[in-house]
């Protein structure tokens, strides 16, 4: 750890997916998106992230496979370069500088030294066209600077620039006009849809732009849902389109298949749309992809799809129209209502997600874990519909009870809601609705808390509503001759003075409940539930409560709108210190004492960690954000850091996150970028890479493991493995066709043992002084492979007569091996 | 002729214009050899299941593609025998309908054929081998209609939805010379089964049970901006269907198969312009008269007087008299009809209702005396010699002394009818006479064309006259020459001789020869001028053409006497009613 360098704010993942169009690789196991300053490479088989490409410095705006090398990936960025990577290996080759803001990249085999960028020179909506010289250079780092205009006055998207007939020309469409360059002529065509200037309502706005790959043909996506399809461009006079119409809004993506047969389509009906022929009356359709498509792309081997999604998500489709992986990043469309949680038991962070869901985001693998309906109604997608919100949530018992809260609001009369109690169910490892509770308050519930006190044997909710009171909600038992069943009921019903209740929080070991009605804080006994005291500092509505932990539960600490920050000792039940200080965010953390309050200045939003015992804070960092930060949450570290420097040692325990209203996740980090994210699996793509065949892991594997070199990295990376499932031997058994395996007698030991292997490492990760025995383990697991690997090439590999001799040395090598084994973990253990 | 076959379906001609073909409700498929004088039956080809729909020749003329039900057959021509038979699929989105009816078929140059049938689908065929090429599903009712344009690199479908398709052949990339037939635009400018269609080579034309007939120019094809480069959308025809006799206040309907007389309300109340006022004695009804046989009528007339009525279907031609007894009408059909009147184009009677003229098919010019309940063939005007041209149009001067006669291309004819002769020919103008009329007193004759432009053509002088020519060399106000419809009725004032009233389906004119001209840059459409305006500003605004738009659609206004005038609306809502339902379309929202 580098313990002396400043803390930063940094992204921390949950970037957009859908920004940019996915890219296939040309053999369609790999699919890339660009991912704030990266770009991503995923499995499409396994939708797992293989690498991660790390080197633009701000958002990368574009990704193409380099046309003349399948195996090379042009991405360019607004910070002014053209990066070309290696996505087998995750290694950056080359780096073009141009210079200027780039906005898209397009590439095209017949233009072998050249790309074509999208810039902006001048005026803020005028975009252009270049083509850039990529000059031949064995440099890393190049100066390309040779521009030549290709079109001017375009759009900035690159949906609405397409290449098309190899080349030879170039589409581009902006408002009304559909413009067409011709490179061998150097001419454009423009074609101008004259209705829209005489129609009232006329939405005849070109959206998106797609070339037929063998055909003169150009497809253009409208605002009103229409798609065109133009032919004879070429000549001014004699050109002609065909109207296609489906979509009852916006056209947002189109794109041709491989071979033109078909076109995609889709828009915010989220529907894919597959017009074959290009006729009107022969189409099919991929419904209910969750959210508006906002770009689709095809892989260049034809057999697979993608859609990118307003939601963050990108669905790999088959060809017959069947979604066959899903890659989700953080959902970011909605409003948060229920603020930053996170899941006790996979720590997880937890939030809005599709409307009517909750999300389940791990902060570790940038991937959301799932979704949990919680409205479980059908979402429709209309404007003016004013839809059910998912307002409150909070987790409860370690996450054994999670408590949602929706409403819908038509009229101020109208108010509708509900709350749902969940129970976690460990066999179905998901939340499963125990308790509906309709109407619990006559008013919009301002607050949910669990008890989570140890002591406390029966789960206790307590709910706090505009209509003045607080309910305490306990698990009661619900049985009948039936079944057995536990349901929760309303225990207590409170109130002070007819105020309305806007805060609701349980001391640390849950003997106290405080309740703040407006501007008075009212202190319960959580057994008898009778009033114990009340504080009122006249200072204005609390708007944060929150009790101190560990060694500072004696105080409790409020946040009043008016911009005061009040701690008050429970002991001598009078107030120990305040402060002026405009909290927005105030959070506990879990692990420690200390509490983080984020305050909204004029010019940004400032940090502060403080110790409730003291009013002088630990830490300050100004301007965290420039934006307002409307969520914060401590999410504890799985190893604790050790920074020995007094201001950060806040941050030794857990991690604070938080979410600013344009909805970037932010956190601190002292880390650079590059360390912070690992790629999960390399051990993935190294097979991957490889030719699979039935055999492929059983010996193909072995024969790695054999070579010296990569032994060593090859088994700690095994020691990674984190899940049975990703644990290839096994996926590659259950994969295979059977009448093309060995018998189960030869690949019953092997796949015991890979499964033996895969637990015990991880425990042995754990606890890192127990390595020499683990090592032992480890070595003698690998020589049961060992032993059976040369049995199965006894069986099969009779003709091949190089392989005897490879076996013997390959035997002595595992003896080596083994001896070195024994060295090395000898020497740990001194 | 009967072709011994039962109903026939269909008809083709051949390429070359010697051979007709028939297709009949047996399945058999008849060649006819057409000579001068006679069609004559030359041969039979294979007889085929069901009754043939279709025909097409193959622009050499040796096949045709027969459509019939389920199948298309291609014939030699030479052999007679069937050499494909092309089963069409009979599913219609994924249901199998019971039949796939082939509603038409074309034969292009290169072998394909191209069907259109009940399932909606255009289908592309290799007659070579028999093969289905290409299939294009348009429509979720039937396709009825195909026409092909001469170049044949665009055709046009019309379907039962009322939707008009283009086809275009275009080339699949700019350096190659293949192409592909691509289904360009559709067209949604009827509401009901677009039953026929047509390729002009600048525009594609469509009829159907709606009753519109729709020009849509093709805009490619047009070279400048004109009268052809508008959309243009025909619902009445471009002719007189109303007559009316003046001094019994009669008006004769002429429908398809029916006429009607009516009798003219009136009214005793006075009241301002623009009221509206009771009416004392309410119109009448006088007379229902139906045609026999399924043939339409193609023109009446009812005499000035009121006591004849006489029409023409396609092929009888026949003269009612009419006499009045108090409020009885008793009608009294005219017997015997001399042979040569067996069908006429157009009708009139003469101003003092004893003579009438019939514009025959053959081209000649019948007058008739017309004496109480009997008749007398006074003359037969034969046609230039050279012409074949039969005569559309027909105007006597009030006086009876002058006949104008004209055609569809060539002038007019004007005949002296005391003399029985030729008095003089209008010189010939490039576009159809769409009316004609012979003003009182001084013999003008006013002659409208399909391009707007009027003239007025002083008999007696055979000379245009002054007015003519002042405004030929001016020329008419843009907005005049942009009028969408033809005018279909002239006449004129008795008192006011400097007067011409005509009308058209949109606007009813009077042309007031004493005041000076509009140019383009004046209003032609003037509101009334409002009355607190000076003189000066009246005098210098007005111009000739007083134009009033209260009216439409107009088919017929005429003066009864000095101070009445009579118009007939017929609005197009009531045309829509007597329609049967359009076939019901999902309309996304409702």
């Amino acid at each position: 750890m580098v313990e002396e360098e400043s803390v930063r704010v940094v992204r921390c993942g949950g970037s957009e997916l859908n920004f940019r169009r996915a890219v296939f690789s040309a053999d369609s196991k790999y699919i890339f998106c660009v991912s704030g300053d990266f770009v991503k490479v995923h499995s499409t088989a396994t939708e797992e992230c293989v690498h991660i490409l790390q080197g633009h410095r701000n958002l990368v705006t574009g990704i193409q496979l380099n046309p003349n090398n399948h195996l090379q990936l042009y991405s360019c960025s607004f910070d002014g370069t053209v990066k070309l990577w290696d996505y087998v290996d995750g290694i950056l080759i080359k780096t073009f500088v141009v210079g200027l803001k780039l906005h898209a990249l397009f590439t095209l085999p017949s233009a072998e030294d050249s790309v074509f960028v999208i810039i902006n020179k001048e005026k803020p909506d005028v975009f252009q066209l270049v083509s850039v010289k990529l000059p031949k250079s064995s440099s890393q780092e190049i100066e390309a600077k040779e521009l030549s205009f290709v079109l001017d006055y375009i759009n900035q998207s690159p949906k609405c620039i397409a290449f098309g007939n190899e080349g030879e020309y170039v589409a581009a469409v902006r408002d009304f006009y559909l413009s067409v360059y011709f490179f061998k002529k150097k001419t454009t065509s423009r074609f101008t849809l004259s209705s829209s200037r005489n129609k009232k309502h006329a939405k005849n706005n070109f959206t998106c732009v797609a070339c037929h790959p063998k055909e003169d043909c150009i497809a253009t996506g409208h605002k009103d849902g229409k798609i065109r399809l133009w032919r004879n461009f070429d000549d001014d006079k004699k050109y002609t389109y065909t109207c296609l119409h489906w979509h009852h809004d916006m056209v947002m993506d189109l794109a041709f298949s491989v071979t033109g047969t078909s076109l995609l389509s889709g828009g915010r009906e989220s529907v894919l749309v597959e017009w074959r022929d290009a006729t009107e009356k022969n189409k099919e359709f991929l419904p209910r992809l969750g959210a508006t498509i906002e770009h689709i792309s095809v892989s260049p081997a034809g057999d697979l799809f993608c859609t990118s999604h307003s939601d963050n998500k990108i669905i790999v489709i088959h060809r017959n129209l069947e979604a066959s992986a899903v890659i989700q990043g953080l959902v970011k469309d909605s409003n948060i209502f229920t603020g930053l949680m996170v899941d006790p038991r996979t720590k997880a962070l937890v939030l809005n997600g599709k409307p009517g869901h909750l999300q389940f985001y791990s902060l570790q693998h940038d991937k959301q874990l799932y979704n949990l309906d919680i409205i479980q109604q059908e979402y429709i997608n209309d404007y003016g519909l004013i839809q059910i919100e998912l307002t409150k949530a909070a987790f409860g018992c370690y996450g054994n009870w999670l408590a949602t809260v929706e409403q819908r609001q038509e009229k101020e009369t109208e108010l509708e809601l509900q709350m749902k109690l969940w129970m976690y169910n460990k066999k179905t490892q998901g939340f499963v609705l125990n308790t509906k509770v309709n109407m619990p308050h006559e008013d919009h519930i301002t607050a949910l808390c669990f008890c989570n006190a140890e002591k406390f044997e029966n789960p206790t909710l307590v709910t706090s509503s505009k209509d003045g009171h607080f309910k305490v909600w306990i698990l009661t038992d619900d049985s009948d001759i039936y079944k057995k069943a536990v349901g929760w009921t309303c225990d207590f019903v409170g109130s002070y003075h007819k105020y309305q209740a806007t805060n609701c929080c349980f001391s640390e070991d849950g003997s106290l409940l405080a309740v703040s009605f407006e501007e008075i804080v009212t202190i319960w006994d959580s057994e008898t539930w009778e009033l114990k005291c009340t504080f009122c500092q006249r200072a204005g509505k609390i708007r944060h409560l929150c009790f101190g932990r560990l060694t500072c539960s004696k105080y409790l600490l409020g946040a009043t709108e008016n911009g005061i920050l009040c701690c008050w000792n429970l002991l001598s039940c009078a107030l120990e210190w305040s402060a002026k200080l405009n909290v927005r965010v105030m959070e506990p953390d879990p692990n420690s004492e200390n509490i983080a309050a984020i305050s909204r200045s004029s010019v940004g939003s400032d940090l502060f960690v403080f110790k409730p015992s003291e009013p002088r804070p630990l830490y300050i960092q100004k301007n965290i954000s420039r934006e307002e930060v409307q969520w914060g949450v401590f999410v504890p570290r799985d190893v604790p850091e050790s920074f020995t420097s007094e201001a950060y040692q806040w941050l030794n325990r857990s991690q604070f996150y938080f979410l600013t209203k344009s909805q970037s996740l932010l956190t601190f980090s002292t880390k650079s970028p590059e360390e912070k994210l690992t790629p999960t699996s390399k051990q993935l793509l190294a097979e991957e890479s490889l030719p699979t065949t039935p055999f492929y892991f059983i010996l193909g594997k072995h024969r790695e493991q054999q070579d010296e070199k990569i032994n060593e990295a090859f088994e700690s990376e095994l020691v990674q493995l984190p899940l049975t499932e990703n644990i290839p031997a096994i996926s590659e058994l259950l994969h295979t066709p059977a009448h093309v395996l060995p018998s189960a007698s030869f690949l019953c030991s092997k796949f015991v043992s890979s499964l033996l292997l895969s637990k015990e490492t991880k425990s042995g990760e754990e606890i890192p002084e127990d390595v020499d025995m683990e090592e032992g383990k480890e070595s003698d697991d690998s020589d049961e492979e060992n032993d059976f690997t040369e049995k199965i090439q006894d069986t099969n590999n009779t003709d091949l007569g190089e392989d005897l001799l490879h076996q013997l040395s390959k035997s002595e090598e595992k003896e080596l091996r083994k001896f070195r084994k024994v060295d090395y973990s000898w020497i740990t253990v001194l | 002729m009967d072709a011994f076959g039962g109903p026939i379906w269909s008809m083709a001609v051949s390429p070359c214009g010697s051979q007709l073909l028939v297709g009949c409700e047996d399945g058999s498929v008849k060649l006819f050899q057409i000579t001068p004088d006679k069609i004559q039956f030359e041969r039979n080809f294979d007889r085929q299941k069901s009754r043939i729909l279709s025909l097409s020749w193959h622009p050499s003329g040796t096949h045709i593609a027969a459509g019939s039900i389920d199948y298309i057959s291609v014939f030699d021509v030479k052999s007679g025998s069937a050499v494909h038979k092309m089963l069409v699929d009979r599913q219609y989105m994924g249901v199998s309908k019971r039949k796939c009816i082939i509603w038409g078929v074309a034969f292009l140059s290169d072998g394909t054929v191209i069907s259109v049938d009940s399932a909606g689908k255009v289908q592309f065929w290799d007659s070579a081998t028999g093969t289905l090429v290409k299939n294009h599903l348009i429509a979720n009712a039937d396709v009825q209609s195909i026409a092909v344009s001469d170049q044949e690199d665009s055709f046009v479908v019309g379907t039962a939805e009322g939707t008009v398709f283009h086809f275009q052949l275009v080339s699949v990339t700019s350096n190659s010379s293949e192409k592909q037939w691509v289904r360009t635009k559709p067209f949604q400018h009827h509401t009901h089964d677009v039953r026929a269609v047509a390729h002009s080579p600048t525009a594609l034309i469509s009829g159907g049970t709606d009753t519109h007939l729709v020009i849509r120019p093709l805009m490619e094809k047009v070279e400048v901006k004109n009268y052809d480069a508008a959309l243009r959308k025909i619902t009445f025809p471009h002719r007189r269907l109303i007559s009316c006799s003046k001094k019994r206040h009669l008006l004769l309907f002429q429908f398809a198969h029916h006429l009607e007389l009516w009798r003219l309300g009136s009214t005793v109340a006075t009241g301002k312009n623009g009221d509206t006022l009771p009416l004392s004695k309410d119109a009448d009804h006088l007379l229902h008269l139906k045609t026999k046989g399924p043939e339409n009528i193609i023109c009446s007339c009812i005499s000035p007087c009121g006591s004849w009525i006489a029409y023409s279907t396609t092929s009888r031609f026949f003269l009612y008299r009419l006499n009045y007894e108090h409020d009885n009408i008793s009608l009294q059909r005219v017997s015997k009809m001399p042979a040569f009147l067996r069908s006429a184009l157009q009708i009139l009677f003469s101003e003092d209702s004893t003579k009438l003229f019939v514009a025959s098919n053959q081209g000649s010019l019948h007058i008739i005396r017309l004496l109480e309940g009997s008749f007398k063939h006074l003359h037969t005007l034969q046609p230039q010699s050279g012409t074949v041209e039969s005569m559309c149009l027909l105007a006597v001067s009030p006086d009876g002394n002058w006949l104008a006669a004209s055609g569809t291309s060539a002038g007019v004819h004007v005949y002296n009818i005391k003399h029985l002769k030729l008095h003089c020919t209008v010189p010939a103008y490039n576009f159809p006479v769409t009316a004609l009329a012979i003003a009182p007193n001084t013999n003008n004759l006013v002659i409208a064309h399909s391009d707007q432009q009027v003239f007025e053509y002083s008999i007696p002088d055979k000379q245009y006259t002054e007015w003519s020519r002042t405004i030929q060399k001016q020329g008419f106000h843009y907005l005049w020459l942009q009028r969408d419809t033809p005018i279909t009725h002239i006449s004129f004032h008795p008192k006011r001789p400097m007067h011409i009233l005509l009308h058209d389906a949109y606007m009813f004119c009077i042309i007031d020869k004493s005041l000076p001209l509009p140019n383009d840059k004046t209003l032609l459409y003037n509101p009334l001028p409002p009355t607190n305006e000076s003189d000066v500003i009246r005098r210098r605004t007005a111009h000739a053409f007083k134009i009033s738009k209260i009216y439409k659609p107009l088919l017929f206004m005429d003066l009864l006497d000095e101070r009445t005038l009579v118009a007939v609306e017929r609005p197009l809502d009531d045309i829509i009613a007597q329609l049967p339902p359009p076939i019901k379309k999902k309309k996304f929202g409702t």
